[in-house]
């Protein structure tokens, strides 16, 4: 175990340096299993892969696999994918619908709400012993869901989630909330699920508003492959916010983004020139957005990060991306592809094909974002590559409270985020009290330098 | 059907069986020797490029469910000419990092069969074949990837040659085990 002088040592967030150990040492990332993904908040799945009564789908918190299922009345639960006899995976199916979930070795069997039911030969073997309600599937401590989002955390004496966000909330809204600004409504129309070699770190650092990587992407900046790209247009992206101001925000918890602040006129910008009709549906999403949410509605989304690992896009190509930790060297990344659920079936089929060529393993634009993770991750695990830490001095001292939007906030591109993110899980390895993993109390240097 | 008869139909079969193959060789050889434009070259203009995700279902569920469908929700690819055309382009950029510098890649294609030929084995206007596939991807010093699965390709005549309207890529892999899908099947 890493001691809090060591920690100190790794994360010296104010002089922006942070050890490559946090991204290549196994022993520090045992301690991150232990001590992040068992207390903070992690995103599951979404209401809409589990409908109705008896759904279920298997997802993942940590390096560990659990079952998202929705009981006989509908209540939502989240338990541990381990039968409480050996251990066994109760379910070993993706998502779909049971009464029960039967363990394939000795048979006990599940409900959908967890409750233990069959036992083979109880009675000769058990009865007396075997208290059946002392032995569910192992649930968490505290699940919520959040606009439609189903996120849980081990730790029974965690933060309500939306204490949670704190500031956050407002913005990961944006990605949440229907294109028009009604709140909610969306649903999952795909998971992507693949295995990239690299620490789960740098996928979250990515979305905590790293917007200085653009570079990576000159390649389908060059090409084109946006939702103007058949008329000609290059880049990769709409145009929604080449009159806005960017904002870059950390929250005290550990989460971060990259938003924007439409200019006063708040007018809506030609964004999907190849499609008259699609382009007609996200004007009139715009226009009645601004109707609903008034001087609200300038604020828009582009990327962030809910600290540890859950990311989301909020403009388009729209999803949320977890960073599942395998190994200090391996994630698995889980991408859940977000749409209005009551939007066209001409919008769905133009904005599925979008997500596909821009996000994921497929995606032109991601595709060189994992190149980078990996041999990132790979030239710092050397002898020598260790002893030398990351530069986090971007825009230090820049960032201000509150100004234009809550939160410390940059105009510039900047890297307060990553660094109150490190910052953040210095807390944890250190087992800090809520109040300090939530920026309430007693975070050293937390005011020093943003 | 006289025997005589019999015996031409079945050489007809092996005649477009081996046409068949050879055209599948010779388009993998384009990919492998890194002829992107000749290869888009053989694509139809209203190609179907389809890689779907494999699911793990319940016995019984498979033909409905272990596989994600063209034409809805995500796969891993659900590509048109347009979209292939701009992976093609974004390689020959030379700046797209995931492919630069460039995979070394063989494509090993077997098994191949006609599954339909329309309207007849001779004269085959339209012809569905399905295949195997091996392909082995390798990058930089020590990064390597096989993909291993099944390919069924609708063909359609164009002159001596052939096009490929349809491309179903039906990969064994769930979780995929490769951090990036750089390259064509």
């Amino acid at each position: 175990m890493a001691t809090s002088l060591e920690v100190d040592q790794l994360v010296q967030s104010e002089r922006g340096l942070i050890s490559r150990e946090l991204f290549v040492n196994e022993d520090l990332f045992r301690e991150e299993l232990q001590k992040v993904f068992t207390r903070a908040w992690l995103f599951v799945g979404h209401e809409s892969l589990i409908p109705n009564p008896n759904d279920f789908f298997s997802s993942r918190m940590g390096d560990e696999s659990v079952i998202l299922s929705r009981d006989e009345t509908g209540q939502i639960h989240v338990f541990l994918n381990s039968c409480r006899h050996r251990g066994m995976k109760v379910c070993r199916y993706e998502q779909g619908n049971t009464s029960l979930f039967v363990c394939p070795y000795h048979s006990w069997s599940y409900k959908t709400d967890g409750r233990l039911l069959g036992v083979p030969m109880y009675k000769t073997l058990y009865e007396g012993t075997l208290n059946r309600a002392d032995w569910s599937l192992i649930e968490v401590g505290k699940l919520v869901n959040y606009r439609g989002t189903i996120w849980a955390t081990w730790d029974r004496n965690a933060p309500d989630f939306v204490d949670y966000l704190g500031g956050m909330k407002e913005h990961l809204d944006l990605a949440l909330d229907c294109r028009d600004g009604r709140p909610g409504g969306s649903e999952v129309i795909g998971v992507q699920k693949w295995v990239l070699p690299a620490n789960w770190k740098l996928g979250a650092e990515n979305f905590l508003g790293d917007t200085y990587h653009n570079p990576s992407h000159r390649s389908v900046d060059l090409i084109g492959i946006g939702p103007s790209a058949g008329a000609g247009k290059r880049g990769r992206r709409d145009d929604q916010y080449k009159k806005a101001t960017h904002v870059w925000v950390s929250f005290p918890a550990g989460h971060g983004v990259h938003s924007a602040l439409q200019s006063d006129d708040n007018e809506y910008a030609e964004s999907y020139l190849d499609h008259p009709q699609i382009e007609a549906y996200f004007r009139h999403c715009f226009e009645e957005r601004k109707r609903r949410l008034g001087e609200k509605s300038r604020l828009l989304p582009a990327v962030g990060t809910v600290f540890p690992n859950a990311s989301y896009l909020g403009l388009q190509p729209r999803g949320i991306c977890v960073w599942h930790p395998n190994s200090a060297v391996s994630t698995e990344a889980w991408r859940f592809y977000l749409v209005d659920k009551d939007a066209p079936q001409e919008v769905k089929e133009f904005l599925r094909r979008y997500y596909m060529r821009y996000s994921g393993p497929g995606g032109m634009t991601e595709q060189d974002d994992i190149e980078n993770w990996l041999y990132a991750t790979a030239a710092s695990s050397g002898t020598i590559a260790r002893q030398y830490p990351f530069n986090y001095q971007q825009s230090l001292n820049v960032a201000k409270m509150n100004d234009p939007v809550p939160g410390e906030v940059s105009t510039q591109i900047s890297e307060h985020i990553a660094r109150a993110f490190y910052r953040r899980w210095a807390s944890y390895l250190k087992d800090a009290p809520w109040d300090e993993l939530l920026g309430k109390s007693g975070v050293k240097g937390h005011s020093a330098a943003v | 059907m006289s025997v005589a008869n019999a015996q031409e139909s079945v050489t007809a079969q092996w005649l477009l069986q081996q046409e068949i193959a050879d055209f599948l060789y010779a388009e993998a050889d384009l990919l492998d020797e890194r002829h992107f434009r000749e290869w888009l070259d053989l694509l139809a203009e209203d190609v179907s490029y389809f890689m779907p995700i494999r699911r793990n279902v319940k016995f019984g569920q498979q033909p409905e469910l272990e596989n994600t469908i063209s034409g809805s929700g995500i796969s891993w690819f659900d590509d048109d000419k347009w979209t292939l055309t701009k992976r093609v382009e974004q390689i020959l950029t030379g700046v797209h990092y995931a492919e630069e510098p460039l995979s070394r890649v063989s494509h090993l294609i077997s098994n191949v069969r006609i599954i339909r030929a329309s309207p007849s084995a001779e004269g085959a206007q339209e012809v569905t074949a399905k295949s195997r596939f091996l392909v082995y991807q390798n990058r930089q010093e020590y990064e390597t990837n096989i993909f291993a699965g099944k390919r069924i390709d609708v063909l359609r005549r164009a002159g001596m040659s052939w096009q490929i309207t349809k491309r179903e890529i039906v990969l064994d892999q769930n979780v995929l085990l490769a951090k990036n899908l750089t390259i064509f099947f």
